[in-house]
């Protein structure tokens, strides 16, 4: 839970430190956090709507699939997303447990709601997508199964820290939990792999030339861009109202926002 | 280092016999969960056969949740598990013996229950013999990230239903692992690379979640 910080955690600094991690302190980073969010939300806008252009009216319909493949656009964005914001949170609350900054794990606890809704959007484009090409909502596919499982990492991680009262130990917790998890991740690929597979390989990777028409493949990068800057957005949105829940009586937020 | 955690293991052990009834829930809880299915699905021999290894692996899971929720919470309430972060020795060796008791008295019975319900499901014996392998190899890695999960839920409210939300997920490879053995053993295609990568499974759990349990418990202490 984000209820406010007890004042009596020791505040130490270190005494060398470069430039950069002055941010890692709330009080400069809100600014900056506040400062940064329009810009990701107008990137997210733009390079969302020359996706969707080129992705609804320039790229012709597939031979086989017709229109049902355009889903492409959001899917696999979306399921990208959930994979990289998962590892982000992971990674910002692996750095709150070893050097106890307090701002990354805000940073863990703002990531897991978007993270969650990614995987949802891509379990749920996957659904819309699998009914009209395979003739079913959901198979019970290797795929779908890990980013299932994904949901649920996502749903332990949100659901522990929203039952340990104490905000420090809640981070600190569910920290512990989101590397658990991080662990599993690759078990989980494996373990499932072995059944029967239905969902097609990867179209795009980094070692080899994509095996999809170019406008298609960059109407699905600028989707991934526009998920990706709104993600940046709403979380930093999001990590500046965890900070107003926590630091509300600290004295450089009352100065900011006239309260008292 | 041997003694303390003999000791401590003793002290579980000791403490789950002065409530005997206790010590017989999670092999009753195996026995009637199984035999659930079958009166819901109906007598069907076949499908009974074809299930058989999902039905029993899911029940033997849930039936080692149970114990789980208290598993460090009376020592954590009394300042007993203060104790032993505060002596000499490793806290390691608490949770060590306290994940070792929890599977001789949550894990092994569910061993000894299952060739019970094998007969219940008309189980070949290759598949029974597999079943009881993959078991031994599952349990003990139950009870280890059941432990990891009872140290995070120490300070939490939520209880049972937040540990069976949070251990899902990290037991799901388990599952697999464990009922995809049987059944590649009852369709004759052998089960020996699913019990490797069980045992491979339990070796890093063994290595790896104590630790983190470790972790959980300075957390919830600290």
């Amino acid at each position: 839970m984000n209820l406010p910080y007890s004042s009596t955690a020791a505040n130490r600094r270190a005494p060398h430190a470069p430039r950069v991690f002055a941010y890692a302190a709330p009080r400069h980073f809100f600014p900056l956090a506040a400062a940064l969010t329009p810009w990701f939300a107008a990137l997210a806008i733009v390079a969302g709507l020359a996706g969707l252009y080129i992705g609804l009216l320039l790229v012709p319909a597939d031979a086989q699939q017709h229109d049902a493949f355009r889903i492409i656009f959001v899917h696999v964005p979306a399921a990208w997303m959930s994979m990289l914001i998962y590892l982000a949170m992971a990674a910002w609350a692996g750095v709150g447990l070893v050097y106890n900054t307090r701002l990354s794990a805000m940073m863990a606890s703002a990531l897991a709601p978007t993270g969650a809704l990614f995987t949802f959007l891509a379990l749920w484009t996957g659904a819309l997508w699998g009914k009209p090409t395979w003739g079913a909502w959901w198979v019970w596919d290797a795929r779908l199964t890990s980013e299932l499982i994904l949901l649920f990492l996502y749903f332990g991680f949100m659901a522990l820290h929203a039952s340990i009262d104490e905000p420090r130990r809640a981070d600190r917790a569910a920290a512990i939990l989101a590397l658990a998890g991080v662990a599993n991740v690759p078990v989980i690929y494996f373990s499932v792999i072995w059944w029967n597979t239905l969902h097609q390989g990867a179209s795009v990777s980094l070692n080899s030339a994509p095996s999809m028409a170019a406008p298609v493949l960059a109407g699905m990068l600028l989707m991934t861009l526009a998920f990706w800057a709104y993600s940046v957005a709403a979380v930093l949105r999001r990590v500046r109202c965890i900070m107003l829940e926590r630091e509300g009586s600290a004295d450089w937020l009352n100065a900011k926002t006239g309260g008292g | 280092m041997l003694s303390i955690l003999a000791l401590t293991a003793r002290r579980e052990l000791l403490l789950a016999l002065r409530r005997p009834a206790e010590i017989l829930m999670p092999p009753l809880f195996f026995l009637v969960a199984a035999t659930l299915y079958p009166l819901a699905i109906g007598p069907d021999q076949e499908l009974l056969r074809a299930i058989a290894p999902g039905v029993l692996w899911v029940s033997a899971l849930l039936a080692a949740l149970l114990g789980l929720q208290r598993l460090f919470a009376a020592d954590f309430a009394d300042g007993t598990l203060e104790q032993a972060l505060l002596a000499p020795h490793p806290l390691l060796l608490t949770v060590w013996a306290k994940a070792g008791a929890h599977w001789l008295l949550a894990g092994l019975p569910l061993v000894a229950v299952a060739p019970l319900l094998a007969i219940q499901y008309d189980m070949a014996p290759q598949a029974l013999g597999v079943l009881l392998a993959s078991l031994l190899l599952g349990t003990p890695v139950l009870s280890l990230l059941g432990a990891l999960g009872a140290a995070l839920a120490l300070n939490a409210r939520g209880g049972s239903v937040l540990l069976a939300l949070m251990l899902a997920p990290l037991y799901i490879p388990l599952l697999i692992l464990g009922s995809s053995a049987v059944q590649a053993e009852a369709q004759g295609l052998g089960s020996s690379a699913h019990l490797l990568l069980l045992a491979g499974l339990l070796c890093g759990t063994a290595a790896l979640a104590p630790w983190a349990t470790v972790a959980a418990l300075r957390v919830a202490l600290e």
